[in-house]
């Protein structure tokens, strides 16, 4: 599970989209994860919210754990806040038809 | 395997309880205010008020009924008394015999037939006196861990429930596991999106009822022509970091640990397997600790980010804050804090083992801060309108 150096951020695993603010972070600053190429983050990000750690094209899949945790619902640049305002659920979607969201039905 | 034991009451029908209470049970609302006024005279008895018990049908009727019965009955309890008005739909003597049938100590009375408030007032502190007298006869012996069936839940979830308090609670669940005991992991909302990781983990008929109970949620979702989100995730949830149903889930579902899924139960059913459970509740937080402790659960270990201080009248609930600054900011309402485990001053196998101890300290008696702040949160889940 990568910490980043500073121990101000934590990406669950290697492949995720997202890492999470263990604190509050300020517009600006700059987490790096080992060798990797910096990170500066787009606007402030809050303890426990989460932001790209690399860009997100619009209507792919996030993943945070491994796993997908819902899509973009247009392009995310690198180190952007990552929250309600640019994905949204793949599940629990009464509000669509099964088709809009690209999965068939149980 | 370090077959760890606890000291507590063997009960006649073969379950084990962690508390030795006795309970005044309504069987409709009508008679809420003859038990609390029973209780006031009896302050040692538990009394339960509740807005259900009358002009239900079918499976909402049943599962009010097999909620309050399997609280009635639950280990931790040494005798009820059922109060009932006398025209309500769940029959008071059914009710009792229900719960006799469990094995429990019961006993019954009715406002119409006893003839009006008073006089079942002063027959219910008679008999209320009694099932104490009888109760304080019942000792603690050692039990060991198998007979244990552990709750555990989530409320108030932030961007560190599944970083640091849920994947400690499940490091615990498999230390309960291994040693024979039972863990339920519930609020079936809060699986969707996580349902493959636990269906991958059970045999095929196991996996086909857990695939039918999330697609019972998405179908309410559907018929609603709603989004989940800003229901569950609620408005506190989002502010904590989490954005979707589905990454609240994946969090959520760390709590239940890594050993195979063994059965999945409907609300308030006592699960028949040892091992980990899933219990079909919603994910709102009293309903779902009503449903677990009606399904058997001795004790209940309670995950928060924001804070959530709620607890229940008859089983000890365990409170684990995900964050350090919560922790401090609501002392009087936590018992661990795995915040710690992003501080970096202890490991989350360390976090999960005080989880661990802080059961079986509990199972001994030990009051976490939700008993000792006397919570009496008790809330039965509606599948069905009143008529």
């Amino acid at each position: 599970m990568p910490l980043s150096d500073d121990g101000a951020a934590l990406r669950l695993k290697d492949d995720d989209d997202v890492a999470v603010a263990l604190r509050d972070l300020s517009a600006g600053s700059t987490v790096v994860f080992g060798g990797e190429s910096p990170v500066v983050v787009a606007g402030a990000i809050l303890t426990g919210h989460k932001f790209a750690v690399r860009p997100i094209a619009g209507g792919a899949l996030i993943r945070k754990y491994g796993q997908v945790i819902g899509r973009a619902v247009g392009p995310i640049v690198i180190g952007e806040h990552v929250h309600v305002h640019n994905v949204e659920g793949t599940r629990g979607r009464g509000d669509l038809p099964l088709n809009a969201l690209g999965l068939t039905g149980p | 395997m370090s077959g760890r034991t606890f000291m507590g009451y063997r009960r006649a029908n073969g379950t084990v309880g962690v508390r030795n209470h006795v309970v005044v049970l309504p069987s409709v609302m009508c008679a809420n205010h003859v038990v609390d006024l029973i209780g006031r005279k009896v302050p040692d008895v538990i009394t339960i008020g509740h807005p259900t018990g009358c002009s239900q049908v079918g499976a909402d009727f049943e599962q009010t009924k097999r909620t309050m019965a399997g609280f009635a009955a639950n280990p931790n309890v040494a005798a009820v008394l059922i109060v009932g008005l006398g025209c309500e739909t769940n029959e008071s003597k059914a009710l009792a015999e229900e719960i006799a049938a469990r094995g429990q100590r019961v006993e019954v009375i009715g406002i119409q037939e006893q003839g009006g408030t008073n006089a079942t007032i002063a027959r219910g502190i008679e008999i209320a006196q009694e099932l104490l007298r009888e109760a304080a006869a019942h000792e603690r012996t050692e039990c060991p861990v198998d007979a244990l069936i552990v709750g555990t839940e989530c409320g108030g979830s932030d961007g560190f429930s599944g970083i640091t308090a849920n994947p400690a609670l499940g490091y615990c669940s498999d230390r309960v596991v291994a040693e024979g005991g039972t863990v339920i992991l519930a609020e079936v909302p809060e699986l969707v999106g996580a349902e493959h990781l636990l269906a991958e983990r059970a045999s095929a008929p196991v996996a086909a009822k857990l695939y039918e109970m999330i697609e019972r949620v998405e179908a309410r979702a559907r018929a609603m022509h709603v989004d989940m989100r800003y229901g569950n995730p609620t408005q506190g949830n989002i502010a904590g970091g989490l954005t979707t149903i589905e990454e609240k889930s994946l969090g959520a579902a760390y709590k239940g640990g890594s050993t195979a899924l063994r059965e999945v139960v409907e609300y308030a059913e006592r699960p028949r397997e040892h091992g980990l459970v899933v219990m079909d509740t919603p994910g709102q937080d009293i309903e779902q600790l009503t449903g677990m402790i009606a399904g058997g659960a001795q004790v209940v270990v309670f995950t928060t980010g924001r804070g959530t201080p709620t607890g229940s009248p008859i089983a000890p609930v365990i409170k684990v804050a995900t964050n350090t600054t919560m922790f401090e900011r609501m002392r009087e309402n936590m018992d661990v804090n795995a915040g710690t485990i992003v501080d970096g001053s202890r490991t989350l196998e360390q976090v999960g083992d005080e989880i661990f101890d802080w059961i079986i300290e509990a199972a001994n008696g030990r009051e976490p801060a939700a008993e000792a702040l006397g919570f009496r949160d008790f809330a039965i889940n509606r599948i069905g309108p009143s008529f």
